[in-house]
This record gives structure tokens, C-alpha cells and sequence, in this order.
């Protein structure tokens, strides 16, 4: 044991002199530190002590049980034997290698779910006897939650706050919301124009592809597996890299609950080829994809080049937060904050354009600065933090180009703009204000905590300006007025428009984008009929006694 | 909670004899548990938690039934004589069944957004009507129990129970099971007592604000009337019947001599869906009165506790005592006895499964719902004669179909008028689907996601549109 803790240590400190992994300045940072990396996980699958930095990364209380992929029912290997790392965005450090899915082993996922589907129990049994399994399911993830939150705080860097407090409870409710649906899905019985009886079936469509992203690994899950499955469908998750851990242990958890073999099988690799492979694949009836536009796009292009499998899209975003003359400033300033801060601006909705009325313009950006630099970035372990790290060297790159662009545009940077610390991925809260709308900070989705505050002096000239972008995922509205939040809700083109509040994510209320948001909706009853496929049966009456 | 202090007995149909003696509600009762009700509506938690979170205690009341099974399968057992094994494979479990579905409804009640012919916004809310009083019968206890009370809770109302004054037993130990499952206090009232006292005071209470009934047609009319006068509270009544079941030549005769004899003796003929007047067409007639009576015979009649026997007493002395004027009435109008008639034993209210044949459709055994182990045999030619016998009588609650025939099943299955048509089988009843009477079979729908419906008011609401897009 002790002997163990010195090679951790001087690992760490090895690790430590490395240069820099995020600066741009040293591109081969990164493949030395994932080599130390991989060495340090021979000893220990914990972050090691950091010594020379100001914050000691908080031990998570949970192991790593679970790293292979999950087909028909069990662990295995990769086909290849290959395995990469997922790290703790804290340090950069391996948490752990995890199997590396490719087309062979979607293949073999894939056919797994195809039997199960064609053969297996799960479509065959009662609605009631598949509500039972997700109620299990969901007991089960209350009863492990502790566990799962940390194990997710671990590989995404969300605070475990978030992760314990509002995610995992999330993610219970929402699998009792599709297993409450899962006894009462119905067709319509319509009239016909003749002497015929027409029944419309609702019937599982059968293998459903689902590719979710990093930044709500959990809660991803829960939206695209808890409809499929109380709809009757098998399913072939494919993670993501940077994410791969949860999602694995609680699919053990939901085998444990009664779950058939085949029916859920979770494949952990990288898109352009686990990815592909089941964009691509002829045997999957039906996709779903969570991630970015630009993925999107090729994803929808493989599905129709393959067997034209439908295909639900939840891309990115730039939506705008409007703050009107009437607004309370400090709330709006609180709500603002929050909508493009949450989860370190990770999030698709992100409220990432503030338009706030001339009229409270000023005060508003002071109030913003306050408050941004207020927010306590740190382990995201520790209580009180409400900031951890970004997901990885990449994005984290990304968002100090895009802070480096909003200088160099003319935006005024008010706070902010600078990394955190020496180790792992964090960033200043920044904020933005005087940008104009055709600055790439104002364009272009950043998935970082950085807020872009613009102008604006009335109705008509906001609603253009916020509906002049090919996104259309989410909007909010700071209003006190009936007709304003009545015109704004109606005018905004976005899947869901937030008045006077921001992310409410309710199992009930559907989600989704207009233009290149996305495509088709997740939550609420309307999640189902992405898993549902529609057939008409018709029949002749002879002496109808009624049409 | 004892209010004037009176008790009534409830006895064991078994043997007649008292189990216990229970607290006999009156209209100060009700009084009191309606006003328990309207605060717990008005003021207290339930109607303002989200639907989930009274699925959640609606689900830990359905977990708490299943750990109660046998407890609460003998009660009704003892109560109302109904066989102990089904009650524990099948009644009990299938109660807390009903329960998880509406569990599960709580948080998917949903209005809708309009297309207004107008510069308009509007929508439709689904509220809560408020307090519901219902009245229970004796044939099912926990069935009609959570029929009832199952939406209702999800709905977000709050309920004032009289259940029959035959089995209060298992109703009063639901309430308990609901305390511990955390449903808040006076959200579920239950008041034992007769239908006159306690059951007119719920149908005419003012502070009621919806009435559900299940039992006889006669009573119904009571309740309605009662609400009528009050405080015009929307009523459901599920009623009695008079259900056929139609065999046609071309069925398996074997399977439908069984699809019969379960639907005329289930529960000692205590059902109101019960298929009481059974058309069988003429090509296999013979055959089947025959193979009927023969089954009829090998009927096993004694203790619902015995797991080998088929039927149980009658609920109690003035049901048992009816049955038996009704044979005795058909065996005077001239119908012909085929097997059965009699009283079984010399202790409690067994009687024998009894058929007749040669029934004519305008005799008293053809028009009446017995509301016991009697069949009525009859002979049929056509499918349009038999349509029009099945749909001569007041009642309209099920019908059953036993025929190959896709054609025939089709066009018969629209032509009666009933409100539950089970082709090639009997008593098909499913959480989530729809059940409830046509004609004097009452009006209204229990179980699916109908009956929510039946607890919830729909409010329009409507605001002007200055500047919008779209329209």
C-alpha cells in the first residue's frame, strides 16, 4: 500500500513537470500526459494527489466496475481487444480505459437487439409485465444514486451537487415516466368513408440506434432508452468517448431489475467509427442522435444512405435570453446568469445570446459582472463549487479561441476570459457585453461558460434578431407583461420557449429544435412516437349498423 | 372513528354467522367526512403535488396491497363468499394492478392548446373536480374499490367511500394500507354503513361534487334522483345487466360450453356483467344444452376457502333468497328445468348451478337480472333474429360472440348495444380499457383513461392575441 501511494506520487509529480496539456503551445502535452496516464491507472484508479497545485482533487466515493461493452447480457471485450482512456477533467488523468467499440461490435450489439427484438421476450410480454422492469430499474437507481452521481461528477466534471441533487432524481423520474406509458399506448379506431372498420396499431418499430453525447451522459440516457424500451423496442446505445462510465453502470443496474438479455446493449467508442458503424447499419430500424450540427448532419446523411432508418436529431444551439424593459433586474440578471452558465455552458439550450433592453442595459451588465465573478469554480466534488471543469483539452481549447475572438471582434470583455489553475479543463465565468450580432461570439455555439450580452430598444427588432440564426432550440423571456410573453412565445421560432424561468426540463414537457436544432422531440407523450411504428388494419363490414 | 356510536354486523355467508361488528355510519357521519374531505381539497397537500408525486404514494399503496394479499383475499373471502384463491391470484393482485395504472395516469393528464377562430389564444385545463363520494358494492369489494378510487386519487380529488354494508371489512383496511402509504390525512374517508342512511347522504350532499355508483339499476335511480335535487352533481352509475352471449354454429362447441359456464357462474353469479341469457344457434343446440348441464353438474359448490371448489354462498340471506324466487318464478312460467334449482347444504347460502331451457324472451328469467348461478338457455336460427333478441332488453352491459367468423364477428360486435363486446372470451377486462354500460346499464366509464374523465372538470381558458405570426 505505501509502496503504491510513492509510485502514485511520483507519477504525479512526473505528470506535473509535463508542459501544459491545455496550452496551444504544446500539442504533444496531451498523448505524453495520456501516456503517463495510462501507466498511473496500472496503479490506481484514483486521481492522484496533486501536490503542487492549490486544490487537492477530492477522492470520489466509488469504483470503476464496469469498463467493457454490454452485449446480450454480458461484459465483454472489444472484438479488437482495444481499450481507451476516459479522464478526469479535473486533471486530465485517466480514470480508467474502458473497451473500444467498433463496427464489429456494433454489428454484434446490433444482432443481439435484433434477436431480442424478433425472438426475445421483451416485445412479447405484457406493457404491464415492461412497466414493472423500468419501475425496478428506477428503485434500483435511487437505491445506488450516491454511487452514480459521483461516478458522473468523476467522468463529466458537473458538480456532484448537480449531478445528486437534480440529475440522478431526474433520471428515476423520468424512467417512471415512460414506464407509466408504457400500458397505455393506443392507435385510433377512425371512421371511414365506406363500410369498412380501420384500427390504427401502434406497433415497437424494433432496433433502435441511439448515440448520446458527454455533457448529460445520464440524463441523455434516460431520454432516448426510457421511451424505447416502455415502447417495446431493443437498443443499441453507443456513448460517448468522453463519457462512458455511467451509462454502463447503470445498465447493469437495469439487468438486475429483470431486464432480457439483448434488449439493452451499450457500445463505448468513438463516432467516426462505433458511430457510423450504426448510422450505417441495415439491421437498425430506427436512430437517434444527440450531439453536435455538424454531426448531425452526417449522421442523417448515413441513415439515408444505408436503409433510410428515421432518424430524431437534439443539436446545438445559440438561443437567445430576452430581457425586456418591465424586468425585475435582479432576477433577470440571476436567471441570465444561470441560463448560459449551467452545467459550465454545456448544454444545448445554453441561453448563450442575452438581448437585455436598452432601458436596463447598464445595469444589467454590472449585475452581470458581479454576479459572474461570484461563481465559485473549483473540484467539482467540493460543496459550495457551482462551476467544475470543462469536459476536455478540445473544447476547452475551443472556448478560449472563441473568448480570444470576442476580443478580437470589439466585444467588451467585462470578466473574465482566462483559464483556472494549471491542471484539468477550468475556465473564468466570462462575460461579454456591447457585441454585435454578427460577431462569431454572437454566431457560433462556444459550449462554455461565456455569456455575449447585445442591445436592443424594442419587440419587433429583438424578435428578428433572435430569430436570425439557423438554430432554433430553446428561447427565454424576462417579462412581466401578458401580451409581451404572449407575442415573444409565439414570434421566437424555438422548440421551447422559458418565460420568466430557464432549463425546466420536466419529463412531461417535449424538447426539441426547429431548423438545424434538430429534428423531432424527446419527453412527454411525444418522445413515443420516435419508437412507434404506425399500421393501418383494415377490414370490410358486412350490415354496419352504424357508420 | 366512531361517531353516534351504533354498529351493524357483517356475517360470513358461509354459515351466516357475525365476523364483526362495525361502526354503522349515518349522515353526521358523512357530514364529517365530507368536510374532512372539502378542507383536505381545499387547503391541504394532495391536489397541489405534482401528479408524480401522488403516483409515488399511489405506487407505494399499491406495494403495500401486494405484501397484504392473503390478509386482505380472506377478508373479502369471509365477507362476501367469494373463492379465496382467485381472490388471492387474481382479485388482489389485479386490485393493486389497477392502482399502478393509475399510479402511472397521475402525471399524463393532459388539456390542449386550441385552434381558436379568432385572434385568440386559448387552451383547455383538466382540473380536479373536488370531492367525489363513492358508493361500492358487495361483489367485488377491492375491484370496485380501486375502479373507483384508483383515478379519483390520481385525478387529484378527494374521496368519501360508503362501501356495501355486506363487506365493509376489506374497504376499511385499504384506508389503513393508504394512511401508511402516505396519503395525506382526509383524502380517503371511509364510512361503513347501510344504503338509505349513509348512501343517500353521500347522493344528496351538498358538499359533494361528483357521485359514483355501482349496484342495481332500482338504486341507481335513487342516487341519481338524490343528486338531481341537491346540488345537481354529475353522477356515473354502472348498473346492472342482462348480458347475452352468442354462440354460433360454427364455434368449437367444447371451448364454448366453457366461455358459457364461466360467464354464467363466475362469482356465484354475482356479476353484473354475468352472461345470463345465452343464444345458441340451432345446429349445435342439442349438443351444447347437453354438454352444458353436464358441466353444470360437476360443479364443485362449498367453502370459498377450499381450494378445489367453484363456487361459493351467495353474498347473504336476502340474495340467496331472491335466486331462489326467480327459479321458482321460471319453473311456474314454464321454462324447463335442466339441472340445478335447489338450495346446496342446509347451512348458509349455497345454491346449486341451475339451467333452463325453452325460455321465452319475454319471461321473467329472460328480462330480470337474477343476480345468481341461473342460465338461460335459448335457440336462435339467423344472425339478424339473434341481434335483435340480444338487444331486447333495458340492459346493455356485455355481450359475448363465440364464432370463427370474421364477418360475423365484425357486424354482430357493432350491432348490440352493449358496452363491452368480448369475442372469444369473457370478462376481458383490462386496466386499460374502458368499461361501462349502455341503456339502463348506467353511463359512465371505469378503468382506462376514460375514467379520469369521470373526476375532472375541463376549464377553457381564452386571452387575446395582439401580435402574432401565425393563427
Amino acid at each position: 500500500m505505501a509502496a503504491r501511494r510513492a509510485a502514485s506520487s511520483f507519477l504525479s509529480r512526473f505528470l506535473l513537470t509535463r508542459p501544459s496539456p491545455a496550452s496551444p503551445a504544446s500539442p504533444a502535452g496531451k498523448s505524453a500526459l495520456l501516456g503517463a496516464g495510462a501507466l498511473l491507472h496500472r496503479f490506481s484508479t484514483a486521481p492522484a494527489p496533486a501536490a503542487a497545485t492549490a486544490e487537492e482533487p477530492i477522492q470520489p466515493a466509488v469504483e470503476v466496475n464496469h469498463t467493457q461493452l454490454l452485449i446480450n447480457g454480458n461484459f465483454v471485450d472489444a472484438a479488437s481487444g482495444k481499450t481507451f482512456p476516459t479522464l478526469d477533467p479535473r486533471t486530465g488523468e485517466v480514470i480508467a480505459r474502458v473497451a473500444e467499440g467498433d463496427s464489429e461490435d456494433i454489428d454484434r450489439a446490433v444482432a443481439a437487439a435484433r434477436r431480442a427484438f424478433d425472438e426475445g421476450p421483451w416485445p412479447r410480454m405484457t406493457a404491464y409485465e415492461r412497466c414493472r422492469v423500468l419501475l425496478r430499474f428506477a428503485d434500483l437507481i435511487e437505491r445506488h444514486a450516491e454511487e452514480i452521481a459521483a461516478l458522473e461528477t468523476w467522468d463529466n466534471g458537473k458538480t456532484l451537487a448537480q449531478a445528486a441533487g437534480t440529475e440522478v432524481p431526474m433520471v428515476a423520474r423520468c424512467i417512471r415516466y415512460y414506464a407509466g406509458w408504457a400500458d397505455k399506448i393506443h392507435g385510433l379506431v377512425v371512421p371511414a368513408d365506406g363500410a369498412h372498420t380501420v384500427q390504427v396499431l401502434h406497433e415497437p418499430v424494433g432496433v433502435a440506434g441511439q448515440i448520446i453525447p458527454w455533457n448529460f451522459p445520464l440524463l441523455m440516457f434516460a431520454w432516448k432508452v426510457g421511451p424505447a424500451l416502455a415502447c417495446g423496442n431493443t437498443v443499441v446505445l453507443k456513448t460517448a468517448e468522453q463519457t462512458p462510465l455511467s451509462a454502463l453502470y447503470v445498465a447493469n443496474l437495469l439487468h438486475e431489475a429483470g431486464l432480457p438479455e439483448g434488449v439493452l446493449n451499450v457500445v463505448s467508442g468513438f463516432g467516426p467509427t462505433a458511430g457510423a458503424a450504426l448510422c450505417s447499419h441495415m439491421g437498425v430500424d430506427k436512430l437517434a442522435f444527440t450531439g453536435s450540427t455538424g454531426t448531425g448532419q452526417i449522421v442523417l446523411e448515413l441513415a439515408a444512405r444505408s436503409n433510410l432508418k428515421p432518424v430524431t436529431l437534439e443539436l446545438g444551439g445559440k438561443s437567445p435570453f430576452v430581457v425586456m424593459d418591465d424586468a425585475d433586474v435582479d432576477q433577470a440578471v440571476e436567471l441570465a446568469h444561470q441560463a448560459v452558465f449551467f452545467n459550465q455552458g454545456q448544454c444545448c439550450c445554453a441561453g448563450s445570446r442575452t438581448f437585455v433592453h436598452e432601458r436596463v442595459y447598464d445595469e444589467f451588465v454590472e449585475k452581470s459582472k458581479a454576479r459572474a465573478l461570484k461563481r465559485v469554480v473549483g473540484d467539482p466534488f467540493r460543496n459550495g463549487v457551482e462551476q467544475g471543469p470543462q469536459i476536455d483539452g478540445q473544447q476547452f481549447n475551443k472556448i478560449l479561441r472563441y473568448v480570444q475572438s470576442g476580443v478580437d471582434s470589439g466585444a467588451t470583455l467585462v470578466t473574465g476570459g482566462d483559464r483556472v489553475g494549471s491542471r484539468g479543463f477550468y475556465i473564468q465565468p466570462t462575460v461579454f457585453a456591447d457585441a454585435k450580432d454578427d460577431m462569431k461570439i454572437a454566431r457560433e455555439e462556444i459550449f462554455g461558460p461565456v455569456q455575449t450580452i447585445l442591445k436592443f430598444s424594442g419587440m419587433e427588432e429583438v424578435i428578428r434578431r433572435a430569430n436570425a440564426t439557423h438554430y432554433g432550440l430553446a428561447a427565454g423571456v424576462f417579462t412581466r407583461s401578458l401580451d409581451a410573453a404572449n407575442t415573444l412565445s409565439r414570434a421566437l421560432r424555438a422548440g421551447t420557449v422559458w418565460v420568466n424561468c430557464y432549463d425546466v426540463f420536466d419529463a412531461t414537457i417535449p424538447f426539441g429544435g426547429y431548423k438545424m436544432s434538430g429534428v423531432g422531440r424527446e419527453k412527454g407523450i411525444y418522445a413515443l412516437r420516435n419508437y412507434l411504428q404506425t399500421k393501418a388494419v383494415v377490414t370490410p363490414i358486412k350490415d354496419p349498423a352504424w357508420l | 372513528m366512531d361517531c353516534a356510536g351504533k354498529t351493524f354486523e357483517t356475517r360470513d355467508p358461509r354459515t351466516g354467522e357475525v365476523i364483526a361488528t362495525i361502526a354503522e355510519g349515518d349522515k353526521a357521519d358523512v357530514d364529517l367526512a365530507v368536510k374532512a374531505a372539502r378542507e383536505a381539497f381545499d387547503n391541504g397537500p394532495w391536489p397541489r403535488m405534482t401528479g408524480y408525486e401522488r403516483g409515488r404514494i399511489l405506487h407505494k399503496f399499491a406495494d403495500l396491497i401486494d405484501s397484504h394479499v392473503e390478509e386482505l383475499a380472506m377478508l373479502d373471502t369471509v365477507d362476501a363468499g367469494k373463492l379465496f384463491l382467485v381472490g388471492k391470484i387474481r382479485d388482489i393482485p389485479g386490485a393493486a394492478h389497477l392502482l399502478r395504472y393509475y399510479a402511472g395516469a397521475a402525471d399524463k393528464i393532459h388539456g390542449e392548446t386550441l385552434k381558436m377562430a379568432q385572434r385568440m389564444h386559448g387552451y383547455t385545463l383538466k382540473e380536479p373536480v373536488g370531492v367525489v363520494g363513492h358508493i361500492v358494492p358487495w361483489n367485488y369489494p377491492s375491484t370496485m374499490f380501486f375502479f373507483k378510487v384508483g383515478p379519483a386519487l390520481a385525478a387529484g380529488c378527494t374521496v368519501v367511500v360508503k362501501p356495501a354494508e355486506q363487506t365493509p371489512l376489506s374497504a376499511l383496511f385499504y384506508a389503513h394500507l393508504a394512511r401508511e402509504a402516505g396519503v395525506p390525512d382526509g383524502v380517503l374517508n371511509v364510512v361503513p354503513g347501510f344504503g338509505p342512511t349513509a348512501g343517500a347522504a353521500v347522493a344528496s350532499h351538498m358538499g359533494i361534487d361528483k357521485v359514483s355508483f355501482t349496484g342495481s339499476t332500482e338504486v341507481g335511480r335513487v342516487v341519481m334522483k338524490a343528486a338531481a335535487e341537491s346540488n345537481l352533481k354529475p353522477v356515473s352509475l354502472e348498473l346492472g345487466g342482462k348480458s347475452p352471449v352468442i354462440v354460433f354454429d360454427d364455434a368449437d362447441l367444447d371451448m364454448a360450453v366453457n366461455l358459457v359456464n364461466l360467464a354464467t357462474y363466475t362469482n356465484k353469479g354475482e356479476i353484473c356483467v354475468a352472461g345470463t341469457r345465452i343464444y345458441v344457434q340451432e345446429g349445435i343446440y342439442d349438443a351444447f344444452v347437453n354438454k352444458a348441464a353436464k358441466l353444470a353438474k360437476k360443479s364443485v359448490v362449498g367453502d370459498p376457502f377450499n381450494p378445489r371448489v367453484n363456487q361459493g354462498p351467495q353474498v347473504d340471506k336476502d340474495q340467496y333468497e331472491k335466486v331462489l324466487k326467480y327459479i321458482d318464478i321460471g319453473k311456474r312460467e314454464g321454462a324447463t328445468l335442466v339441472t340445478g334449482g335447489k338450495p346446496c347444504g342446509d347451512k348458509g347460502y349455497y345454491i346449486e348451478p341451475t339451467i333452463f331451457t325453452d325460455v321465452k324472451d319475454n319471461m321473467t328469467i329472460a328480462q330480470d337480472e337474477i343476480f345468481g348461478p341461473v342460465m338461460a338457455l335459448m335457440k336462435f336460427k339467423t344472425v339478424e333474429e339473434v341481434i335483435q333478441k340480444a338487444n331486447n332488453t333495458r340492459y346493455g352491459l356485455a355481450a359475448g360472440i363465440v364464432t370463427k367468423n370474421i364477418d360475423i364477428a365484425n357486424t354482430v360486435s357493432r350491432s348490440i348495444r352493449a358496452g363491452a363486446i368480448w369475442i372469444n372470451c369473457y370478462f376481458a377486462f383490462d386496466p386499460d380499457a374502458p368499461f361501462g354500460g349502455y341503456k339502463m346499464s348506467g353511463f359512465g366509464k371505469d378503468m382506462g383513461m376514460d375514467a379520469l374523465e369521470k373526476y375532472l372538470q375541463t376549464k377553457t381558458v381564452v386571452t387575446p392575441l395582439y401580435n402574432t405570426p401565425w393563427l
